[in-house]
């Protein structure tokens, strides 16, 4: 279980600098979003996995919140990136 | 080898196999070269890579309350993520940020006029004058 552990550690770690660069390089602020999501998603994988390697179940009602208002920034900078295209 | 043995090596094989998603994701991130080809990418650990770690998970933590508390996880995830990427990808088809060159099909193309934001070639649900 720990060379798992560790494994899924490296992949997640090497995941969220990539996602990372993206997100500094942009070009686009809507290609900043998508970013920012998957890196929204990889935080709660690896929260799940520190849940599922530790057997603590704590941590479990924030990633409820967090797949609920995860949506929001997306869908608010979506409108103001249009909103803005109009102006 | 027990059973307790054989469950955490399915939940360890699922685990690794959602965080192989999510540098997938990364990958895609960097290397592919539109918008929305990376939304396409971006799907992978939100809606895949999340179930496979739920169901490692739920196999670690075998309790009623926490399962109960995965599946929500796991509806509003379902739930919400085609939302984002619609709005996502819908503002970016309005403002021409998606490389039409890269295109197999454009179906949306012929009824450009028809959701056209710029406001002089909108016809006017509200009339500057109102009708006598």
């Amino acid at each position: 279980m720990t060379y798992a552990a560790v494994a899924i550690a490296v992949l997640l770690t090497a995941a969220c600098a990539m996602t990372l660069v993206r997100i500094v390089r942009g070009p686009t602020t809507l290609d900043r979003i998508v970013a920012t999501d998957v890196l929204l998603a990889i935080t709660a994988t690896a929260i799940l996995a520190e849940a599922a390697f530790s057997r603590d179940p704590t941590a479990l009602p924030v990633l409820v919140v967090v797949s609920l208002l995860g949506i929001t920034g997306s869908v608010a900078v979506a409108r103001f990136v249009s909103r803005e295209q109009d102006s | 080898m027990t059973l307790q043995g054989v469950l955490d090596a399915v939940a360890a094989v699922l685990m690794v196999t959602g965080a192989l998603l999510s540098l997938a994701a990364g990958v895609a991130l960097l290397r592919f070269p539109d918008l929305l080809s990376r939304m396409h990418a971006a799907a992978k650990p939100q809606v895949l890579g999340l179930l496979l770690m739920l169901t490692g998970c739920a196999i670690r933590i075998a309790t009623v309350v926490d399962i109960t508390t995965m599946v929500l996880i796991a509806v509003f995830q379902l739930a919400t993520a085609p939302v984002a990427a619609h709005m996502v990808g819908r503002a970016a088809y309005r403002d021409g940020q998606t490389r039409t060159d890269l295109l197999l099909t454009d179906e949306l193309a012929p009824h450009l006029d028809r959701f056209s934001d710029k406001p002089d070639d909108k016809p006017s649900r509200f009339p500057a004058t109102p009708p006598e």
